[in-house]
């Protein structure tokens, strides 16, 4: 019983730290969360990553730290090596070292409730980026900062129905589309095909004639597209929920002695730079980004946060959409 | 000649039969499946793909089969595959001269000197210190990843040269070079094992390493070979996968390919409780492996369902090669079969003198 009130008396706290950070209303760590910074106004941020497991996480990281420096955050950062046990270490480190905020990209989707509530307890209130959790305590973080995987399905399709005359490159009337699928069972995987697949049902001309798993690796894209193009006639468009199973593709069309972005149109999502520059080079039609540069919109959170504002419980991350031409003119700032 | 008939009716037929079974399924599935055409002059169909891209399991099911003769395993083949790989990639990218013919040789000579060393590594955990050959290559299995994306600092490095990109897409009269080269370090190690008594002495290693040590075999000195020739093997098929698409993923590489590669030994007719080993069964195995993987996407499973077909597959294949599970569907056939061959037993027991006659 106790402790419940005590806890309902920390989150209470969490609403409010600002102003009642020196009210002693719960244990007294209160007092220290404000003063670890170094001063009221500086906010100390725990953030623990992923890993570095591809270049569009290290891109991410270096996002998070270059813009707490810059909005003049304390960083502690921690790398949990794809380990949720490695994680929940961090985040207890951070609660020990009495944080204002702690912000991480979960490994796994379960198994944070205990080390949530510790937060919670301590009144340190959690952002979630890039991945979410699954719990059904939703009180246990306060907002969830990350890319909505459904809409970047949704763009491919728009670009594709809009282009449709174009995209239907042997002049049949009906435009054939192969998909080169993510990871079976990844968020990613499974919101790109079906956001894709609502957006093109608008247009009874377009459909998806193949859909098999590259694994999001460019190998797994180069077989499953040497596949389909032996197996399926007239291929007009390909769809890949990544820059690396569309860079593998590129390389199964060419050596079919075809050419990508002319004779097969490619669509593909992520926007690394690789992916980027293939897109420059005329090989990819359209990119839709994935944007691991979410380091400004979290140190916002934070502050708004850590504020006692009112966040949203869900913040989708600024995301473009590229052509050629309008990858051609930023290609030269891609920090990834 | 029933010498032969009998090792073709006991390890060979049945995945044989498969191969047929799944190439038939393909043609109905995709009558144009074995067209094979010339383009810019050089093959190109599935059955192209098929041998170009079986080229890495193939070499890493070849130095498996023997480290799998000497009762041993060698988990670590798809990490130091990758390393390989990555090895070649960032010393290309880093070098003055990207694209240059000199630059993709010295990178392939490293990238295989470091794959050399990490089965020496391998092998002296297995021959010398003693430890289980499971342990000792899990070592690496799980630690090798991490080498390798140290590496390439976490990022996938693709390169630019064309010399390198030979190795996994490039043709020679037509044909695929990776293949080729898969092909002739195949074919002379069968003539290194079957034509000189090194074969029979991996055998001897593999059925009773105290024995044939006293029988004055160095079963050392053979066992830490199969580990560095495993490892050479697994640096090469780490070459072709990167070179396929010119760019070192050290999370991807080769990825699960021990096992696709210890599947194809098996399915071979080799038993991985070391002795006698079949090269013409690996090949046959890998050959099944690869067609397999391309079946899956030409007749169009869904990708759910992916992972069940391939199992329903291995699985018929293993009970085919099950002496029992055949004896029980004889029986169970309702016309009287035609007496078949005894078939032999799977235990590891053969005799030496019959090991070059394989």
């Amino acid at each position: 019983m106790l402790k419940k009130t005590m806890s309902a008396a920390a989150a209470l706290a969490v609403g409010s730290l600002a102003l009642t950070a020196c009210g002693g209303t719960s244990s007294g760590s209160d007092d220290a969360a404000g003063g670890s910074g170094g001063g009221d106004d500086t906010i100390t941020m725990g953030f623990a990553q992923v890993g570095a497991e591809s270049g569009w996480r290290t891109a991410n990281t270096q996002s998070v730290k270059d813009s707490a420096e810059e909005a003049g955050v304390e960083l502690l950062f921690s790398d949990a090596q794809q380990k949720q046990e490695n994680q929940i270490k961090a985040i207890r480190s951070y609660i020990q070292q009495d944080v204002d905020v702690i912000a991480f990209s979960p490994v796994v989707e379960t198994g944070w409730d205990a080390v949530l509530l510790e937060a919670k307890r301590a009144s340190i209130p959690v952002i979630l980026t890039d991945r979410a959790v699954d719990s059904e305590d939703d009180s246990l973080y306060e907002t969830f900062l990350g890319s909505d995987f459904v809409l970047e399905g949704e763009r491919a399709g728009e670009w594709l129905v809009e282009n449709a005359e174009d995209s239907d490159v042997n002049g049949d009337g009906s435009i054939n589309v192969v998909q080169l699928e993510g990871t079976t069972g990844a968020a990613p995987a499974i919101d790109r095909a079906e956001g894709f697949a609502d957006t093109i049902a608008s247009d009874g001309s377009i459909e998806v004639v193949a859909s098999q798993t590259g694994d999001f690796t460019r190998d797994g894209g180069k077989r499953v597209m040497e596949s389909f193009l032996n197996s399926e006639d007239d291929i007009d468009v390909v769809y890949a929920h990544n820059d690396d199973m569309g860079l593998g593709a590129i390389e199964a069309i060419e050596a079919a002695g075809l050419t990508p972005g002319e004779d097969i149109k490619i669509i593909t999502v992520d926007a690394v730079k690789d992916g980027m520059q293939a897109l420059v080079d005329g090989k990819i039609n359209y990119i839709v980004e994935c944007n691991p540069l979410l380091g400004p919109q979290l140190m916002d959170l934070a502050e708004q946060v850590v504020a006692g504002e009112e966040v949203e419980p869900r913040v989708v991350t600024e995301e473009t959409t590229f052509t050629q031409e309008e990858a051609a003119e930023v290609i030269d700032e891609r920090q990834y | 000649m029933r010498d032969a008939s009998r090792v073709f009716s006991s390890t060979l037929l049945w995945p044989l039969l498969v191969l047929l079974a799944l190439l038939v399924v393909n043609v109905v599935a995709n009558p144009g499946f074995l067209e094979v055409r010339v383009q810019d002059g050089r093959l190109f169909g599935s059955l192209v793909d098929i041998v170009r891209n079986g080229a890495p399991v193939l070499l890493i099911a070849l130095g498996m089969t023997l480290v799998i003769a000497t009762r041993g395993i060698d988990l670590s083949v798809g990490a130091v595959a990758a390393i390989g790989g990555a090895v070649a990639c960032v010393y290309m990218v880093s070098s003055p001269d990207e694209s240059g013919l000199g630059t993709a040789l010295v990178a392939c000579a490293l990238a295989l000197a470091t794959c050399v060393a990490l089965g020496l590594w391998n092998g002296f955990l297995v021959s010398v210190l003693g430890i289980q050959p499971i342990i000792a290559t899990l070592v690496l299995l799980v630690a090798g990843r991490g080498l390798a994306m140290l590496v390439t600092d976490g990022q996938i490095t693709t390169v630019n040269n064309d010399s390198f990109r030979t190795i996994g897409v490039g043709f020679v009269l037509g044909l695929p070079v990776a293949a080729l080269v898969a092909w002739a370090v195949f074919g002379l190690t069968a003539l290194l094992v079957r034509r000189t008594a090194l074969g029979m002495l991996v055998e001897a290693v593999g059925i009773n390493p105290e024995a044939s040590r006293l029988a004055g075999v160095r079963a050392v000195t053979i066992r830490w070979t199969v580990y560095v020739f495993s490892g050479l093997c697994a640096g090469l098929a780490g070459l072709m996968i990167a070179a396929n698409t010119s760019a070192a993923d050290a999370n991807n590489a080769g990825l699960w390919i021990e096992l696709d590669a210890i599947l194809a030994v098996v399915i071979g007719g080799t038993s991985l409780a070391g002795g006698r080993f079949s090269l013409a069964g690996t090949f046959v195995g890998a050959l099944l492996i690869t067609t397999l993987a391309a079946t899956i996407p030409n007749i169009g499973i869904p990708s759910e369902t992916n992972y069940l077909f391939k199992a329903v597959v291995v699985i018929v294949v293993c009970l085919l090669q099950s002496p029992k599970a055949r004896a029980v569907l004889r029986r169970r056939r309702t016309t009287p079969a035609p007496p078949a061959p005894p078939a032999p037993p799977e235990s590891p027991t053969p005799t030496l003198a019959k090991a070059g006659t394989r």
